[in-house]
């Protein structure tokens, strides 16, 4: 506790590039870019490989690819092929990291729709892409924000690790902290990223009530 | 670095087994210790917390919320948390996985439980099974394939994870990352990536084998 205190009572991490206000707003920053950008591959793809139906052997292999590998490891890698003159070399991986869930619950949203709803979309004579806009992407709705919600917690957690190749943004205060052994800061760091962490899932959960159709959320079950 | 090659095998060799705790030999026992005891501990404490969860349906929502968000803390912010409890030991590494593994499985474990037919339930109930043996032979069996489906992804996920602990010098493989960076060599970072997937690739291996052991059935079913 006295850690937190000694964080959190200093006016000195209030201000300044080094403050809890411009760490957080960097941390924000590059999650919404990672995620934005994430979310402008896996969602696409995943609609079209789920309304297709071609090609759905990558979205199971991208998964597990993505669960196994390392991301700090990735990140080191690619500092030390790229250099730190871009922001380039961080971003690849946390968006390839990401992609994946957004992927591959998109894809099984889309999968999942009752094939009949689908035959009475046609029946109407909607035509294939308005199929997909009308009937396939509300329904899919639940488990496409699922896999953005996954995809925004494991962005913010990378996001903290990248600091440890220089990427500012609240991991700094963990891997400065370390480096110079002022706990106070690991452990305020934490709690910040623990935060935000938090907040971005109960944003989603918020995001998913008010967005998804009653009539979707009264029947389907959201599986994890 | 530019003549550097991304990979040197001279140093696989030198590394291999030369009696420093930082060998590869060492480095991969240390991270199979820190990626299975989660995995084993998880699945024996989400067996009798599903159950329960499963038995009493009152606690089910409550426990899944609290899973939910255990699962979107960052692993980088508990280990820090827990430096000031544990130190940099191993139990830092150990104790969030564990945790993280409880969050995937006990979950899995519920809908296992849910996926038995109401018919085989009430089978066992008219052949006199007590409830305990029930559970034990009937239902348990029957959720086998889910359960281990979890067990899959907590296995290879933890391996991945346990990367993130070279912060604080408990990476198991993962200390090649860093390894890497300080000294601006790409060798430790290529073999500990290759390493850990080639690990989370054998487990996930055992975890299958083990599932076609334990549910003979569905062999004898897909043949008839």
């Amino acid at each position: 506790m006295n850690f937190l205190l000694d964080f959190f009572g200093d006016p000195a991490n209030w201000s300044g590039a080094g403050g809890i206000p411009a760490r957080l707003l960097q941390h924000l920053g590059f999650s919404a870019a990672a995620l934005a950008l994430s979310a402008l591959i896996g969602i696409p793809l995943g609609l079209l490989i789920g309304h297709t139906g071609r090609g759905a052997f990558l979205v199971v292999a991208s998964a597990n690819v993505a669960r196994a590998l390392p991301t700090l490891g990735l990140l080191v890698l690619l500092v030390l092929l790229l250099g730190t003159a871009s922001v380039w070399p961080v971003l690849i991986p946390l968006v390839a990291l990401a992609v994946p869930p957004i992927l591959v619950n998109t894809f099984e949203g889309v999968r999942g729709v009752d094939p009949e709803l689908r035959d009475a979309a046609y029946g109407m004579g909607l035509r294939g892409p308005q199929v997909l806009g009308k009937v396939l992407v509300p329904v899919a709705l639940p488990l496409i924000l699922l896999g953005l919600r996954l995809a925004a917690v494991q962005i913010v957690a990378t996001a903290a690790v990248a600091a440890y190749v220089g990427l500012g943004g609240l991991g700094r205060y963990i891997i400065d902290g370390l480096a110079t052994k002022e706990y106070d800061q690991v452990v305020g760091g934490s709690v910040l990223i623990v935060l935000f962490a938090l907040a971005t899932q109960g944003l989603f959960t918020i995001v998913q009530r008010l967005t998804v159709s009653p009539g979707v959320s009264q029947r389907v079950r959201i599986p994890r | 670095m530019d003549d550097e090659p991304l990979f040197r095998w001279s140093w696989v060799v030198s590394n291999w087994d030369n009696d420093t705790p930082n060998s590869i030999v060492n480095l991969l026992q240390a991270h199979i210790v820190m990626a299975g005891v989660p995995t084993v501990l998880g699945l024996l404490l989400a067996v009798p917390l599903g159950v329960a969860c499963a038995r009493w349906r009152w606690l089910y929502q409550p426990t899944s919320g609290l899973m939910n968000a255990v699962y979107a803390l960052p692993s980088i912010a508990l280990f820090m948390l827990l430096l000031s409890v544990t130190g940099f030991s191993r139990l830092t590494v150990i104790i969030p996985l564990t945790l993280y593994a409880v969050a995937v499985l006990m979950p899995a474990v519920v809908d296992g439980l849910r996926s038995v037919p109401e018919h085989v339930r009430q089978s066992a109930v008219a052949m006199g099974f007590t409830p305990t043996r029930r559970l034990v032979r009937v239902e348990l069996p029957i959720a086998v394939p889910v359960v281990l489906a979890g067990l899959r992804v907590v296995a290879v996920s933890s391996i991945s994870l346990v990367s993130v602990g070279a912060l604080i010098g408990q990476g198991g493989l993962g200390n090649y990352f860093t390894d890497a960076y300080q000294r601006d060599f790409y060798t430790p970072a290529v073999v500990g990536i290759a390493l850990i997937v080639l690990l989370a690739l054998v487990a996930d291996g055992i975890i299958v084998g083990a599932q076609r052991l334990l549910t003979p059935w569905v062999r004898a079913r897909r043949s008839a």
